[in-house]
């Protein structure tokens, strides 16, 4: 009965550690597709090695909740199983993001099937916030330099930066995602990353640019500049490196075409934040801040009050 | 009849009355034939719990009330353990501090209609939306708090930022310059710090224990968000 099942999984948790452990490389899915009785499928992938116990525990936990039904997606039920992360986890996703090994596909090391959306959305949220903020902050500390500019809190671009974060969040995994399965055909067993999972590459991919948010205070154009270019190649990297065993074995024209399209948005997102919310120093010569293309067409023109410094 | 159903008491009272025990009260005249009415005094005592609330004069309605929310502004103020924002948990609170803070938040005039601070209706929906949100996510991470009470607790927690918000504009009578800067940032600091321990000493027992921290966070935000906008507030 149940105890019986109980033995039977921890027997089969112990063969799963005792491999682990043997071959640190291995990473545990769950071929629950193709077993129902949640049998434990060792696979080996060329991955990092972490500490085999938590991760048996969660695995255990997981497997158990498998055999549940699964709820009705009107149930309140259902979106709480995509809020089934614990602090450390969340911990561990945002550490695999930000920084990015070769042959280390995020979805399948740190993920491991269990997608959350409790760290993309507070990672946009967190990222809108910390955009508008310290651009305001870069109109203070212009204004010190030129009194002739006025400073004003500029609360709309709140909005703006929550817009345009949130869109790119979770409409180009939706591009992304459909164009995968387009390609893969309709076969979903082995197909490519679920809906959840692209969203959640992205949202923990955005993770890297708060930081550099905040060190683009500092008035040092070739800081900026550097900081920047260091955090898309992070972020851009953890990206091509997850998408990386999905597209490689579509022709390479898909392949290159999908790679330098997810990095040139990308580009575009972190230089369109950059010159739409901060305000450069007076003492430069800038050309007037120009609009991304990919980002939601923005109804306020540009408001800085650049002109004022002549 | 009634009384005896009255009799298991007052929300206030510590031991439950046993039942029938009104009985004794009832007085019945010996004059009354068996047809016809008996007469049963309802005054001796007033429940709460009953109708007789529609009776009552406004003043006492509205008193009481105020009288609740009072009470739990002093449990904001002065944080400790205990029940009572959540147990008895109301809107009131909230709805007249996020209407102040709006109020005093708003930006007057029309000439700096895209660049200024914001107006009513974004304070408005950023208060009710975030705590609407911050409720939905610690539910969703499984804790044990109800929805309403949630919101109450935020509502509630934003009154020191609001006292925060009316010592700014009064040094912002004051002439400008770094002093006032400094006083305004210190005093919005240390409200800050009020809220979120206010909030947390609330919130934090509900949620299962690995997940504290992802449930505080996002109050965290929050109420950076609502300093944010108090201490950017320039008046015209």
């Amino acid at each position: 009965m149940a105890a019986a099942d109980e033995l039977a999984f921890h027997a089969e948790f112990e063969e799963a550690t005792n491999l682990l452990a043997q071959t640190p490389d291995a990473a545990i899915t769950r071929s629950d597709q193709l077993t129902p009785q949640g049998h434990v499928a060792v696979v080996m992938d060329s991955g990092g090695s972490y500490g085999a116990d938590d991760e048996v525990e969660s695995d255990k936990a997981a497997l158990l909740q498998e055999e549940k039904q699964q709820p009705g997606f009107w149930t309140f039920g259902y979106y709480q199983s995509f809020f089934d992360v614990d602090t450390s986890q969340v911990l561990d996703r945002i550490k695999g993001s930000l920084l990015p090994r070769p042959g280390h596909n995020f979805v399948r090391h740190h993920l491991r099937n269990r997608p959350d959306l409790y760290g993309p959305f507070w990672i946009c949220a967190t990222l809108a916030f910390v955009l508008a903020i310290t651009g305001n902050l870069t109109l203070v500390l212009a204004q010190r330099r030129d009194p002739s500019i006025h400073y004003s809190p500029q609360f709309h671009k709140v909005t703006v930066a929550g817009i345009t974060i949130y869109c790119y969040a979770w409409l180009v995994p939706l591009a992304l995602w459909g164009f995968l399965r387009w390609r893969r055909g309709v076969r979903e067993r082995v197909g490519p990353y679920t809906f959840l999972e692209t969203v959640c590459v992205y949202g923990y991919s955005l993770f890297v640019f708060i930081p550099t948010v905040v060190l683009w205070l500092i008035p040092v154009p070739w800081l900026q500049w550097l900081f920047g270019a260091l955090a898309l190649a992070l972020s851009a990297a953890g990206l091509v490196f997850t998408l990386w065993p999905v597209v490689r074995e579509d022709t390479r024209l898909a392949a290159t075409v999908l790679l330098s399209t997810v990095v040139l948005l990308h580009t575009l997102l972190a230089m369109g934040c950059k010159f739409y919310f901060f305000q450069p120093l007076p003492l430069e010569h800038v050309a007037p801040p120009h609009q991304a293309m990919s980002q939601p067409p923005n109804t306020l023109p540009p408001t800085l009050p650049r002109s004022m410094a002549t | 009849m009634a009384e005896a159903a009255e009799s298991p008491g007052d929300p206030g009272t510590a031991t439950p009355r046993p039942l029938f025990a009104g009985l004794s009260d009832i007085s019945i005249s010996q004059d009354i034939p068996v047809e016809g009415e008996i007469t049963i005094p309802m005054r001796s005592r007033v429940r709460e719990f009953d109708s007789s609330t529609l009776n009552e004069s406004v003043q006492n309605t509205i008193m009481r009330d105020l009288k609740a929310v009072g009470k739990k502004f002093m449990h904001v103020l002065y944080p400790r353990k205990s029940n009572t924002l959540l147990r008895d948990w109301d809107l009131w609170g909230p709805l007249i501090l996020c209407v102040t803070l709006a109020l005093m938040l708003q930006r007057g005039s029309v000439d700096s209609e895209k660049d200024g601070g914001p107006q009513f209706a974004e304070v408005f929906v950023i208060v009710w939306f975030g705590a609407v949100t911050i409720t939905l996510n610690s539910k969703l991470l499984g804790g044990n708090i109800s929805f309403f009470q949630s919101l109450c607790v935020l509502g509630y927690c934003i009154l020191p930022l609001t006292v925060a918000m009316l010592v700014c504009r009064l040094v912002l009578l004051a002439e400008l310059g770094p002093i006032n800067f400094m006083v305004r940032f210190f005093v919005v600091i240390v409200m800050f710090a009020w809220s979120i321990v206010a909030s947390t000493a609330f919130l934090a027992d509900s949620q299962p224990p690995n997940r504290k921290a992802l449930a505080v966070y996002p109050v965290f935000l929050f109420y950076f968000v609502i300093s944010w906008m108090i201490l950017t507030f320039t008046p015209q």
